[in-house]
C-alpha cells in the first residue's frame, strides 16, 4: 500500500513537472478508444500475474496457448485462394504449395456460397469471379487432384451450404483412399456471423444453427481431427464494427453454439476442443494485440469456470488470423504491402496459430500471382527475419498492452450483459441489435475519415493524382460458360433416379429433425449438386428474409 | 404543399452480402435530405428496375462488389429502356477495374465510385446531377 | 411537355395509369406526394374510377413482424388470384429533412409479379395530411386496377391511426413480449381494430397476449355486430396467413351485409371534405388577413392588453359573416 501511494505521488509529480504537450490531433485507436500518454504499474495494478496472466500454456492463457508457442512450431501459412474453375485453383494451389505454403484455404465464388448452382439465373456474372466455383462432388475431386488430403489440411470458407461442402470433402477424400477420421482441416461453417454481418444465407437463423450443430456432431463421432466451426469475427469487422465489438459478438456466437451443442445432448468436452477462431487483423496496432490476448483468456475462462469443460484442450482459444481487408486502399495499392506486414506482425506478436496476409491489389480484384506471393514472403519474412518469433508473448507485462488486454475483457463482458438482456443472439439478430450497432461504427468511421480526424494514406492525405498502375487479375467470361457446360453435362450422365432418391431422404430428414450429415454424403456420392441438395433442406427449413436495418 | 424531395433507390444486385458502403451511402443521402428506398441484399436487375419505377425514383444506386459488374450494370440500363424509364439515372459503386468503368460509363452509367470515395462526394454528385434533371424534367405535372 | 398546360399532362398521366403503366402510377403517386395543385387535377381525373378495392390497413408497434406479415398475406391474396397494390407508409422518418424507407425489403420477391404493386411513403412534411395523401395513393392505385389495396403503416402514433383510419378493414399486429404492450397500446389502436393479429405465435408469452386482449374485447360494448376475431401467426414460418385472409374476407363481407362499408365511407368522406375545405379557408381567407402589417399590429394590440384575443379575432372574420 505505501509502495503504490509513493508511486502515485511520483507520477503525479512528473505529470507537474512535464506538463502533457499534445499535437493537434485525436490520440484514440481505430475503433475511436481514447489512449492515455502515458501507462505504468498503476494502470495494471489491479491485475495478479498469476490469476489473469499466467504462463504461455497455462490457464488463463493470455500469454499464448502453448508454452513454447514459434519456438516449437510456427503459425500456418494458409493463404486463401480460388478463382475460376476447379482446374484454375488447382493449379494456384501446386503454385503455392510448392512456394512453401503450409495449409490451403479455399475461396469460393458467390453461388456456391449461397448454395446456387452455376447455371441458375441468379448466378449469372458471378461464377468463378471471387472464387471457385463448385457444383458438385465432380469439381471438388478435380479441386484437390494431387494433393494428398492425408498430409495437407484444408480450410474452407463456407457457411450456409456448409454441411453439404464437408461432405464433399468427406467424399473426396473417400476416392482418395483417405478414412473421414484422417482428414484434417477447418470447415469455417459459422453462419451466425452471416445474419450479423456478412450476409450469405439460406435457412432461418433457427435452422441455420441446427444444421452447423448436425456438423459439430458429427465430427466429434467421425472427424476427431477435423475443425467443424471457425468462429468469425472477422466480416463483423469487415463490415465495419470496431475492435472491441468484433470480439465481444464473435465470442457470443461461439457461445451459441456451445450451448445449441450441449441442447442437442452433446459432452462440452467431446467438441469444444474442436472449436475455433477467425479474427480480423486490422491495422491499429496495440488495439489488435490486446483484442487477441483478451479473446484467449475470456474463452479460457467462460469455458472452464461457466461450462465447466474439463479437458484443458476444451479451454484454448484456437485462432486464424487475416489481416485487414477493409484497411487497404486502391490509391497507391503498393502502400498496402506495407500495412499488410504490420497487420501480420500484431496477428503473430497476439499469439495466432495461422495466417493470411492479404495481396496489395486485392482491393481492386483478385489477387495476381506476383501479388500473392510478395504476401506469403512478409510471413516468410516477419518468421525468419525480424527475431520476434524467439520469445513467447514479448509484449506481455508492457503496461499499456496489459491495461489494453483488461479493457477490451471487461468491454466484452459489458456487451454479453446486453446480448443477455436482449434474450440471446438469435433475438438480438431478429431484433437487429448488432446489425445496427455495426451499421453506426462504420457509418462514424467514415465521418472521420471525410472530417480528417483518422487518416489514410494516400485516400485523405498525402495523396498523389498518379493512376492505379498494377496488374489486375481478369476472369475470362468463357469460365462461366465452360462451368455451366460441364455441370449440365454432369446433369445428363449421372443416375438421375439415385440423385432424387438421396434429396429425398435429405428432405425427409430435415422434416424429422434428424441429423442429416449421412443423407447430404449419400446424395453427394450421387453427384447431386449444391443448388439441389440446399433447395431438399430449403423445402423443409425455411428461407430467410432479411431484415432492413440501414 | 410538401416539398418535392429527391427519391433514391439503393441496392444491392447479384449474391455478395457485403453491404457496409451502401448502407454509409443510404444513411448519408438520409442525411442530405433525401428520400432513400432500400430494396435490401441479392436483388435480380428485374427486381431493381422494376422497385425503382413503382417507386418512381429519380435514381438508382447500385453497389456491386461481386466482379459482376459487366454483366448487371448493362442489364440493368437495358430494362429501364425497356420500362421507358431511361430518365432514371443509373449510378454505382464497387470494386471496378478502370477500364471496365469507363465501359460502363461509355454504356450509360451516369457516375460510379470506387472504394475510397467520400460519402460527400456521392451526396454532392447526386445533388448537382440527379437534382438539377429531376428539377428541370421532372414529367409530373406540378 | 413544357408547352402543354399541366391538366392536360395529368389527364394524359391517368390515361396512362388506366391502361395499366406502372411507371404513370408511379409518377402520379410521386405527383400526390408532392402535393399542390397537380393533386386536383389528378384526383379530378382518378376519382371516377375509384371505390372498387377494398382497403386493408395493417398496423402495430416496431418489431410486431407487419411487413413479413404483408409479405405473407401478398403470397396468400395472389395466390387466390387476388392483385395486391401495398403502400408501406413510414410516418416516424424525420418531419423534415430525409428518411430511409426500407419496409419494402422483406416483399422484394413479389417484386416482379405484375400484379404487385409496392410503393414506400416517407413523412416529408405532407401538410394536406399524411392521411389525405396515402389515401390519394390507394386511389390510384384503385383506378388503376388493383382489387385489394394494403396500407402498412408503422408505429402507433396518431398519424399512423390516421392512415388506418381510411381503411375499410385494419388489422393490429401485436408481438407477444411486449410486457404491458397491450395496455400501452390500447389508447386509440383497440378501439380501431377490426382484426387483431398475434405474430410470432410460437413465443412462449403468445397465449399470454392473446388472452390479454381478448381481456380489452370484453369490455368494449361498442361492437355488438362484429367482435374483432385473434389470429396467431408465425409469419416467418408462413404459418397462419391463410387464417388472417379467411377472416379479412368476413370482414369485408360484414361490413357489405351490414351496410357497415356505406357507413364508414360516407363518414370517412365527410370528413375529407371538411378537413379540404377546412384547409381552403384557412389560406384562402384566414391567411391573407393574418400576413398583414394590421394584423402585427393588433397582435401588439392584445400582447399589451389594449384589446382581447376575441375582439381581435372579430376583426378578421366577424361574427355575423362566419355565421352567414
Amino acid at each position: 500500500m505505501l509502495k503504490d501511494r509513493t508511486l502515485e505521488d511520483d507520477y503525479r509529480s512528473w505529470r507537474e513537472s512535464h506538463p502533457p504537450h499534445n499535437r493537434d490531433w485525436d490520440f484514440t485507436t481505430l475503433s475511436g478508444e481514447e489512449i492515455a500518454p502515458l501507462y505504468s504499474p498503476l494502470d495494471i495494478a489491479d491485475e495478479s500475474y498469476t490469476r489473469d496472466v499466467g504462463f504461455p500454456g497455462q490457464f488463463p492463457y493470455t500469454r499464448g496457448i502453448y508454452a513454447n508457442m514459434y519456438r516449437g512450431r510456427l503459425w500456418t501459412m494458409r493463404q486463401f485462394a480460388g478463382f475460376g474453375t476447379a482446374r484454375d485453383t488447382n493449379r494456384r494451389f501446386h503454385y503455392l504449395l510448392s512456394q512453401g505454403m503450409t495449409g490451403l484455404s479455399v475461396a469460393f465464388d458467390n453461388p456456391t456460397l449461397m448454395g446456387v448452382d452455376s447455371d441458375d439465373l441468379r448466378a449469372l456474372g458471378e461464377v468463378g469471379r471471387t472464387g471457385v466455383a463448385i457444383d458438385s462432388l465432380a469439381d471438388m475431386e478435380v479441386l484437390f487432384e494431387g494433393i494428398p488430403l492425408d498430409r495437407v489440411s484444408t480450410s474452407m470458407t463456407i457457411n450456409a451450404p456448409a454441411a453439404i461442402v464437408l461432405a464433399m470433402y468427406v467424399a473426396v477424400g473417400e476416392k482418395q483412399g483417405v478414412p473421414a477420421g484422417q482428414l484434417t482441416g477447418t470447415l469455417q461453417n459459422d453462419i451466425l456471423k452471416e445474419y450479423i454481418a456478412q450476409k450469405e444465407w439460406i435457412y432461418p437463423p433457427r435452422q441455420g444453427v441446427k444444421l452447423v450443430v448436425d456438423t459439430i456432431e458429427y465430427t466429434a463421432q467421425h472427424m476427431p481431427k477435423y475443425h467443424p466451426v471457425s468462429i468469425s469475427g472477422y466480416h463483423i469487422r469487415e463490415a465495419g464494427s470496431t475492435a472491441l465489438q468484433e470480439l465481444a459478438f464473435t465470442m457470443a456466437d461461439g457461445l451459441s453454439y456451445v450451448d445449441a451443442s450441449l441442447e442437442r445432448g452433446l459432452d462440452i468436452d467431446s467438441f469444444a476442443p474442436r472449436l475455433s477462431y477467425f479474427w480480423n487483423s486490422h491495422i491499429d496496432f496495440f488495439e489488435e494485440i490486446a483484442k487477441f490476448r483478451a479473446a484467449r483468456r475470456l474463452w479460457a475462462r467462460l469455458l472452464k469456470e461457466k461450462y465447466g469443460a474439463k479437458n484443458p484442450r476444451s479451454w484454448l482459444m484456437r485462432f486464424h488470423t487475416q489481416t485487414a481487408g477493409v484497411s487497404l486502399t486502391a490509391q497507391q495499392p503498393e502502400n498496402n504491402i506495407v500495412r499488410t506486414a504490420l497487420e501480420a506482425l500484431a496477428a503473430v506478436l497476439g499469439g495466432t496459430q495461422s495466417l493470411h496476409t492479404n495481396s496489395m491489389d486485392e482491393v481492386l480484384a483478385l489477387p495476381t500471382e506476383k501479388a500473392v506471393e510478395i504476401a506469403l514472403r512478409t510471413q516468410q519474412i516477419i518468421a525468419y527475419e525480424t527475431g520476434v518469433v524467439n520469445t513467447v508473448d514479448p509484449l506481455g507485462g508492457a503496461y499499456f498492452v496489459e491495461a489494453m488486454t483488461n479493457r477490451m475483457e471487461e468491454g466484452a463482458l459489458e456487451y454479453f450483459r446486453r446480448i443477455e438482456e436482449l434474450g440471446g443472439v438469435l433475438v438480438g439478430i431478429e431484433a437487429g441489435f448488432f446489425q445496427r450497432e455495426i451499421a453506426d461504427a462504420a457509418f462514424r468511421y467514415q465521418r472521420e475519415l471525410e472530417e480528417r480526424r483518422k487518416v489514410m494514406v494516400g485516400v485523405n492525405d498525402f495523396v498523389n493524382d498518379q493512376p492505379i498502375d498494377i496488374p489486375i487479375l481478369k476472369i475470362d467470361p468463357e469460365v462461366e460458360r465452360e462451368q455451366i457446360r460441364r455441370l449440365q453435362e454432369l446433369k445428363r450422365t449421372r443416375d438421375n433416379d439415385r440423385v432424387d432418391r438421396t434429396l429425398a431422404a435429405v428432405r425427409d430428414a430435415a422434416a424429422r429433425d434428424e441429423n442429416v450429415m449421412p443423407y447430404l454424403l449419400e446424395s453427394v456420392r450421387a453427384y447431386a449438386t449444391i443448388q439441389e441438395m440446399s433447395d431438399a433442406m430449403k423445402a423443409v427449413l425455411g428461407s430467410y428474409r432479411e431484415p432492413a436495418f440501414v | 404543399m410538401s416539398e418535392p424531395r429527391l427519391r433514391i433507390l439503393m441496392a444491392k444486385a447479384g449474391l455478395d452480402g457485403h453491404d457496409r458502403g451502401v448502407k454509409v451511402v443510404a444513411r448519408a443521402l438520409r442525411d442530405a435530405g433525401m428520400e432513400v428506398i432500400y430494396t435490401g441484399l441479392h436483388q435480380t436487375p428485374e427486381q431493381v428496375v422494376r422497385a425503382a419505377v413503382d417507386e418512381d425514383v429519380d435514381a438508382i444506386g447500385l453497389s456491386i462488389l461481386s466482379g459482376a459488374h459487366m454483366t448487371i450494370f448493362p442489364r440493368i440500363l437495358e430494362l429501364l429502356r425497356e420500362q421507358e424509364a431511361e430518365d432514371i439515372i443509373l449510378f454505382g459503386g464497387g470494386t471496378i477495374p478502370e477500364d471496365d468503368l469507363q465501359e460502363l460509363k461509355r454504356m450509360g452509367v451516369a457516375e460510379l465510385f470506387t472504394p475510397g470515395a467520400y460519402t460527400q462526394e456521392i451526396v454532392e454528385w447526386v445533388r448537382e446531377n440527379v437534382g438539377e434533371k429531376a428539377a428541370g424534367g421532372s414529367a409530373a405535372p406540378s | 411537355m413544357v408547352t402543354e398546360t399541366t391538366e392536360e399532362a395529368a389527364a394524359r398521366l391517368v390515361e396512362s395509369l388506366l391502361k395499366g403503366n406502372r411507371r404513370a402510377a408511379g409518377r402520379v403517386i410521386s405527383a400526390i406526394e408532392d402535393g399542390g395543385d397537380a393533386v386536383e387535377m389528378l384526383m379530378r381525373a382518378l376519382y371516377p374510377h375509384t371505390g372498387r378495392a377494398s382497403i386493408v390497413g395493417i398496423t402495430g408497434p416496431p418489431g410486431a413482424g407487419k411487413s413479413t406479415v404483408v409479405d405473407e398475406l401478398i403470397r396468400v391474396m395472389r395466390a387466390d388470384g387476388r392483385a395486391v397494390a401495398v403502400l408501406a407508409v413510414d410516418p416516424n422518418s424525420p418531419f423534415s429533412g430525409g428518411a430511409v424507407l426500407g419496409d419494402r425489403v422483406r416483399m422484394m420477391r413479389h417484386a416482379t409479379d405484375p400484379e404487385v404493386f409496392i410503393r414506400s411513403m416517407g413523412a416529408r412534411g405532407h401538410l394536406g395530411g399524411l392521411a389525405l395523401a396515402s389515401h390519394n395513393a390507394l386511389l390510384a392505385l384503385d383506378a388503376m386496377g388493383f382489387s385489394d389495396l394494403l396500407a402498412e403503416t408503422v408505429g402507433v402514433g396518431q398519424s399512423e391511426l390516421e392512415v388506418a383510419g381510411t381503411a375499410d378493414t385494419t388489422v393490429v399486429v401485436v408481438p407477444p413480449g411486449l410486457g404491458d404492450g397491450v395496455q400501452a397500446i390500447k389508447a386509440g389502436i383497440m378501439e380501431i381494430a377490426d382484426i387483431f393479429v398475434v405474430n410470432k405465435a410460437d413465443h412462449p408469452q403468445a397465449d399470454r397476449v392473446v388472452a390479454d386482449i381478448r381481456d380489452v374485447l370484453r369490455m368494449d360494448l361498442k361492437r355488438p355486430e362484429w367482435t374483432p376475431p385473434i389470429v396467431k401467426t408465425v409469419a416467418t414460418a408462413g404459418e397462419g396467413l391463410e387464417d388472417l385472409w379467411i377472416r379479412i374476407r368476413q370482414h369485408r363481407r360484414y361490413l357489405e351485409e351490414s351496410g357497415e362499408l356505406e357507413r364508414r365511407r360516407r363518414a370517412r368522406l365527410e370528413q375529407e371534405i371538411v378537413e379540404i375545405a377546412e384547409r381552403r379557408l384557412r389560406e384562402q381567407v384566414l391567411r391573407p388577413r393574418t400576413a398583414t402589417p394590421e394584423f402585427r399590429a393588433m397582435l401588439t394590440d392584445v400582447v399589451e392588453r389594449r384589446m382581447n384575443p376575441y375582439e381581435a379575432a372579430e376583426q378578421i372574420v366577424p361574427k355575423t359573416a362566419a355565421a352567414g
